[in-house]
Parts: C-alpha cells; sequence; structure tokens
C-alpha cells in the first residue's frame, strides 16, 4: 500500500529461496504485494511494507517462507495482555476481536 | 430468504441481493460494537439466483456482516454460497485465529454434500483468509481445489467475468476514509468501561483542594477532567483514524500524541478559560497521553501494521504516555495548592 506506510526495519519475514519451487501463491495471497515471481524464484520486493499476516507462509508448499509466528491482529492492549501473561507464566486470552 | 433453489442434494435456501431494513439495522448494531459477537448465521450451503452445476462457489465466514457483504455485490449473478462456522466472526480475524481454515472448509463441503450439488471441484476464497486456509491442504482434504478472490467483495463480478483472475488492485488491500471510519464505533466501545472508570477516579481526585475535600470542587473539577477525557478519546479513537495519513510520523502513538496536542490546546483555551496556568498543563498532558494511547491501539484494526511494529514502539510509546500521565495528574493535584 503506498498511501501507508509502518515502521521501517520491524516486520520479520523472510524467504528461503533454495526451497522455493516457484509456484507463485506467496505472489498470489499477499494483501501488500510483498513478493514477485524472477527466474522462477520468489523474491521479496517491498520487506518493510509486510504487515506478518502470515497468509505467503501459510499458502508456500515447501514453507520456504518464514514469518512472525506471535499471532494475532497487533493491537496494543493485546499485547500488553501477552506481556502481562508473559511476566505472570499463564496463557490468556488475549485478543478481543 | 427469498425460496430454495432445487439440486442433487436437497434444497438450498436462496438469499437477495438486497439488503433490507432490518438487514441495515443488524449492521449498525453489529458495526456500534453492541452485537458485535453474536451476529451469526448458520453455516451450511446458500445460494443467490438460480445457480446451475457448473455455478461458480464462493466461500465466506458466518459472521452475518461479513455475508451481507458479500451477497450485496452479487446482484443478477448465479452463485452458490458456502458459510463456514467462524463462529459469528469476520473472515480477516477468523482466518487469523485458525477458526476460517481448510478443515473447517472440508467439513462445510461434506456436509452439504456439496459434490452432489455441484460438477466442478473449486471453491474461490476471499484472499483475506488465505493467513488461515492453506490452498494445497484443502485439496487434499475435500478433493475441491481452492482458488483465491479478490480481497474485496464489490469485485467478485468483474472477477468471475475475468475467468477468475484478479489484477494487482483487487489484490492490493486499502485502507479508505470509508473503511477507517466504519471502525470507529468499535473502537470506542471497547473503551467505555475504561472511560467510566477513569472519570469517577478523576471526580475523586479533583475534589482534593485546600479545604481538605471539597464536595463543590469535586463536582466542577470533576467536569472538567472528565470533559478532558472525553474529549481525549474523541481525538485518538475519531480524528486520528480519520487523519491517519496526512499525520506527522509513522508510529501511531506518535500521530495520537499530535493530535492530542491540539485537541488539549482547544479544550483548555475554550473550556477551561478561567482556569490557571498549572490546571491547564495538567489538562492538558493528560489529553495528549490519554489521545497517544488510544491511537495507539488503533494499530489493531489496520490492514498494514506488522506485530513486530507494533510491539517496537509500544516500547517508545508507553513510557511516554506514562509520564505525560503522571505530569498531568501531578499539576492536577497540586493546583488547588497554588491558587
Ligand atoms: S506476512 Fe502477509 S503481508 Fe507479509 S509478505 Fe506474507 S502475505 Fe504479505
Ligand atoms: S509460495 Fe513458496 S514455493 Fe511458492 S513461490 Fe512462494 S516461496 Fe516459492
Amino acid at each position: 500500500m503506498k498511501d501507508f506506510r509502518y515502521i521501517d526495519g520491524a516486520a520479520i519475514l523472510t524467504l528461503n529461496k533454495e526451497a522455493c519451487i516457484g509456484c507463485g501463491m506467496c505472489v498470489t495471497v499477499c494483501p501488500h504485494r510483498i513478493f514477485a515471481l524472477q527466474d522462477k524464484k520468489a523474491k521479496i520486493v517491498d520487506l518493510n511494507a509486510c504487515m506478518e499476516c502470515g497468509a505467503c507462509a501459510t499458502n508456500c508448499p515447501t514453507e520456504a517462507i518464514f514469518v512472525n509466528p506471535d499471532n494475532g491482529c497487533g493491537c496494543a492492549s493485546m499485547i500488553i495482555n501477552s506481556w502481562i501473561s508473559k511476566v505472570r507464566g499463564k496463557q490468556v486470552n488475549v485478543c478481543s476481536c | 430468504m427469498t425460496g430454495f433453489t432445487e439440486t442433487g442434494n436437497g434444497a438450498v435456501p436462496q438469499v437477495k441481493t438486497v439488503l433490507d431494513f432490518k438487514d441495515q439495522l443488524g449492521t449498525l448494531r453489529a458495526r456500534s460494537g453492541i452485537a458485535r459477537n453474536q451476529y451469526k448465521l448458520n453455516p451450511g450451503l446458500y445460494c443467490v439466483g438460480s445457480p446451475t452445476p457448473e455455478s461458480p462457489v464462493l466461500v465466506t465466514a458466518n459472521y452475518k456482516l461479513s455475508f451481507d457483504a458479500l451477497r450485496k455485490e452479487l446482484t443478477d449473478l448465479a452463485v452458490w454460497i458456502l458459510v463456514i462456522d467462524t463462529r459469528g466472526i469476520n473472515v480477516w480475524c477468523a482466518a487469523g485465529k485458525g477458526t476460517f481454515s481448510a478443515n473447517e472448509i472440508a467439513l462445510q463441503v461434506q456436509r452439504a454434500g456439496l459434490e452432489k450439488i455441484v460438477s466442478h471441484r473449486e471453491l474461490i476464497l476471499p484472499q483475506f483468509a488465505a493467513s488461515g486456509v492453506a490452498a494445497y491442504q484443502l485439496k487434499k482434504k475435500c478433493g475441491f481445489k481452492a482458488i483465491f478472490g479478490p480481497l474485496r467483495a464489490k469485485d467478485i463480478p468483474q472477477f468471475l467475468q475475468n475467468s477468475n483472475k484478479a489484477d494487482e488492485k483487487m489484490r492490493t488491500v486499502t485502507f479508505s476514509f470509508s473503511e477507517r471510519l466504519v471502525l470507529v464505533p468499535v473502537e470506542i466501545v471497547l473503551v467505555w468501561k475504561f472511560f467510566v472508570l477513569i472519570t469517577v477516579i478523576s471526580f475523586a481526585i479533583s475534589g482534593i483542594g485546600q479545604e481538605i475535600y471539597s464536595l463543590q470542587t469535586m463536582l466542577t473539577r470533576g467536569l472538567v477532567a472528565g470533559g478532558a477525557t472525553f474529549s481525549a478519546i474523541f481525538a485518538g479513537a475519531l480524528l486520528m483514524p480519520i487523519l491517519l495519513p496526512w499525520l506527522p510520523g509513522r508510529q501511531f502513538w506518535f500521530k495520537g500524541a499530535v493530535v492530542g496536542a491540539f485537541s488539549g490546546l482547544a479544550y483548555v483555551l475554550t473550556i477551561m478559560t478561567g482556569a490557571g496556568i498549572v490546571e491547564k498543563a495538567g489538562i492538558w498532558f493528560w489529553i495528549v497521553a490519554a489521545s497517544s494511547y488510544m491511537a495507539m491501539n488503533f494499530t489493531g484494526a489496520t490492514p498494514f501494521t506488522s506485530l513486530s511494529g507494533v510491539e517496537k514502539e509500544m516500547r517508545k510509546g508507553l513510557p511516554a504516555q506514562l509520564i505525560c500521565t503522571i505530569a498531568g495528574l501531578c499539576l492536577w493535584i497540586t493546583a488547588p495548592f497554588l491558587g
């Protein structure tokens, strides 16, 4: 999305080119158009626009993509709750959506 | 519902593509957060128009708003709609939580006897479901191939016309003015308890003054403090989402603080004309802090903030908000002793 940019250098997203078979699923599913196919391999073209939704990793048949696996919508209260649950060592229901 | 369509596996309910008054009212209730989580419909197969065994099958969540958003775009089409059980949660959140999954789709395909109803073996899923559904697994689980449709339901007619091809625009997420605006009521409903609590506390501490504790000052000053909290919520949860693309910075806590600074200034200059500078400063700090916090919470509703990014900004935002709150509180409490 060109009109909205979030913090640079934050998103955790890696691609293992060796494992990629060039199926193009990651290109299709990404709502931010982070991937492109080049010479039958996927390529990350705009890492900083990634919102870590995990759609690409879920749909990669060879598990070539890694995305920050912490789940959730990413609202502040959810993160505070998850911090609290880490400190108290208990799992709480963190998201309200 | 307008009737039934007979199929190779019994009758399938046919639904309208126009939302009536009751649907609109329900949308309003769900959007405002009053009945957000109870707005479900029964999972299963539905249809619009008079679909044939060759007609496409669209998959959606059993959240009524998702279903309504889909069917209202299907005027003059004949398609099947497979509603899966996401416990009344929308496609995007359900995919994130794992309830909009390949397993659940496979279950509903079997329960509806879809293989007896349609001759093809394809399902069109919303692109937003991709974080929960691995297309390559669906085929193994139920024999149907997953095709990811466009992000927005309004592009479905064109997608179908282009023989199931979505262009770049259909696949790219947007966050337009109206898309931001519909999220506002829920944000506000989520904090109303917090608002009531803060207001009670601020009434209590507002009574502290030179005559030990005065009911009179508690009421007048409490009202000013309560009003300040209200205007901070207005700034952080309404103004900030609306002005999002034009506010400086990228981090939400900062954008919220900027809106809060201006709203706070407007508040102390119009509402608190008779108050001293210390009192005004106290209220201003509080509005900045609360607006910044509200804005930071809005990250959860946007389709472009990464969890890693939000964690990163919270490490800066939370301390800043805490400092402003403490500053505001100290100024507010000491003000009556200085005058
Ligand atoms: S995690 Fe989501 S936004 Fe990031 S690259 Fe994958 S699909 Fe795109
Ligand atoms: S989904 Fe995986 S295998 Fe397919 S192109 Fe992307 S990285 Fe390569």
